[in-house]
């Protein structure tokens, strides 16, 4: 047997028979262990079968003694519990961070609630993604936000360099970078029942996309309605040195139900949510817009823009886009990253960017872009692994219904 | 291959689904101290498939260390039968949820039957690799071949030491 698939989520590569280089195939550079950092949850994690691989620098769980299929299938069910430690908390301070943060994001910051947030982009010049990210207003000034692992550096200099230009001005914004935190992520059916047993508030009153500073299981906590599977949850950021406490409460307090879930299953249920993963199916060359994202850019920030890469993007919004996101089914191998769209008469029309087996669903999904024009739903395609075209068509996204706790 | 890519020493531990596979056990076998299967009577290559060679045929497919790295298989593609495979070169592949793997051929012949029944259950691959899991059913064009493939004591020592590597 010969892998060309990483398990580097991110960086999946598709096998291209074709082409591959035999000798070349199997070398790949990691970063020695001793270079790969530690969340404070590690040895929690070898603890408990952890299986542990390299990921945007850190040495994180990919899954533990389950299956990954059984993992995601257990989230919906059940529930997991994340370790999300590896991703970026920091706060913007200051009585002018929200418009600062506007010049960066295409969300209406201004216009959020005090204890909302949302999922936004940071754009470039060019209109492209620098990364997403959940911002959330805690206070008129008190931003925090939460960006990706592999993003850090590059994010963290490109606001540090526009924040510089903003103080120069007179802008009053300071940023903390929330290093002294670690991010857990509990999501499923089960994930609002067994936090509440941890705190005295009233979860019942928190709502998709709201914010609350509180106590859980004796120490303060950032914790957010939101998540990455299309689950009912939460993302907890407690302080680092009471993380392995709280996630060893989570466990027991669902009497085995939620299971600590590594980042292949987060990648199956977040593929099976339909949302994007910042390398694969969101780069700097590609906008909101063609993402199909439009509904996070505020609809004052389309008349006003003001962020970088307005120009380009309000452009798109009125032209509409060149190409744009879609989901797909498909019969044969499940379609991966970089295989080719097709249209019925063998026309290259898009890229898949994402793909693989959905454990829940127990079919091929993938996301991809094609030519605008030929993305709607139902639209037939052929998409090609190693070489072989197979039979698909194009459908909308989530392909697993959300449980969002809205309000009724 | 993909094996290598599981960079860590917890994997040895880990075998997911070798209990699975040990429901279909042949009397003789020897169990590697990497604990997955391994059974004599076969020869192996170092790319992790095993061959049964059985007068004029060889029935070919992978071993139960390999099925154990991959995880649970999705979907499997196979040659068609009067198809020539070669040594050491690909003949179909592998999926599971997260991974793609090429399946090389450890001798050279014609295929002369296909095992059909993974089109619709691939994950007889996990939990009977040496079985019901059968890949191909292969005419050896070139039965010297095998000599040069190893033995269960010699693939044992190999998975242990491939990894120990990481």
């Amino acid at each position: 047997m010969r892998g060309g698939s990483l398990w580097q989520l991110g960086q999946s590569i598709t096998r291209r028979l074709a082409q591959s280089d035999k000798k070349a195939v199997s070398r790949r550079y990691f970063a020695s262990d001793a270079d790969l950092k530690k969340t404070a949850l590690y040895d929690f994690h070898v603890a408990h079968g952890g299986k542990m691989v390299p990921f945007a620098g850190w040495s994180m769980p990919i899954q533990y003694k389950d299956s990954i299929m059984d993992s995601t299938v257990n989230c919906r069910v059940n529930g997991s519990l994340f370790d999300v430690a590896h991703m970026c908390g920091l706060s913007l301070k200051g009585k002018d961070c929200v418009p600062f943060l506007e010049t960066l994001v295409v969300a209406d910051v201004a216009g959020l609630a005090p204890g909302t947030g949302s999922l936004t982009v940071f754009t470039n010049e060019k209109g492209g993604a620098i990364d997403d990210s959940v911002i959330t207003k805690v206070t008129d000034e008190h931003i925090y936000l939460v960006v990706n692992a592999g993003c850090r550096d590059k994010d963290l200099a490109h606001i540090e360099e526009h924040m510089k230009a903003f103080k120069s001005k007179g802008g009053d914004v300071s940023w903390h970078i929330h290093d002294e935190r670690s991010l857990l992520a509990l999501q499923g059916p089960l994930a609002a029942p067994v936090l509440q047993h941890l705190t005295k508030e009233d979860l019942s009153k928190l709502y998709f996309g709201q914010f609350q500073i509180l106590d859980i299981n004796g120490s303060t906590c950032f914790l957010t309605r939101t998540g990455y599977t299309g689950e009912d949850g939460f993302e907890i950021s407690v302080p680092s040195e009471h993380a392995v406490d709280l996630a060893k409460a989570i466990l027991e307090k669902s009497e085995g139900k939620v299971r600590l879930t590594g980042l292949g299953a987060r990648d199956s249920l977040r593929l099976e949510a339909g949302l994007c993963l910042y390398g694969n199916d969101m780069e700097q060359h590609i906008s909101p817009v063609e993402a199909g994202l439009t509904w996070a850019i505020g609809k004052r920030r389309r008349a006003e823009g003001g962020f970088l890469g307005a120009d380009v993007i309000l452009k798109q919004l009125q032209d509409g886009p060149t190409i744009r996101r879609v989901g797909f089914f498909s019969s044969g191998p499940p379609a991966r990253s970089h295989s080719e769209v097709h249209d019925e008469s063998g026309n290259k029309i898009g890229e898949i960017t994402s793909g693989g087996f959905s454990p829940n669903l127990k079919k091929n999904i993938a996301m991809g872009y094609v030519k605008s024009g030929q993305h709607k739903n139902g639209t037939k395609v052929k998409i090609l692994v190693r070489g072989k075209p197979y039979e698909g068509n194009i459908t909308k996204m989530p392909f697993v219904a959300t449980k969002y706790y809205k309000p009724s | 291959m993909a094996l290598r890519m599981w960079a860590s020493s917890t994997a040895n531990a880990l075998k997911l689904s070798s209990s699975a596979s040990k429901s279909h056990l042949l009397p003789a076998f020897s169990i590697s101290r990497c604990f997955s299967s391994v059974l004599e009577g076969l020869k192996y290559a170092n790319s992790h498939e095993w061959v049964k060679h059985e007068g004029s045929v060889a029935t070919i497919g992978i071993t139960d260390h390999a099925q154990g790295h991959l995880g649970e298989v999705v979907f499997v593609e196979l040659p068609e039968e009067k198809s020539a495979v070669s040594k050491e070169k690909n003949f179909g592949a592998v999926e599971s949820v997260k991974a793609t793997s090429e399946i090389l051929s450890p001798i050279s012949g014609e295929v002369i039957e296909v095992n059909t029944k993974l089109t619709d259950s691939p994950g007889l691959i996990n939990s009977s690799p040496y079985e019901d899991g059968w890949m191909i059913k292969v005419k050896p064009s070139n039965p010297a071949e095998l000599e040069s493939l190893m033995g269960p004591k010699e693939y044992t020592k190999f998975c242990e030491e491939e990894d120990a590597a990481h």
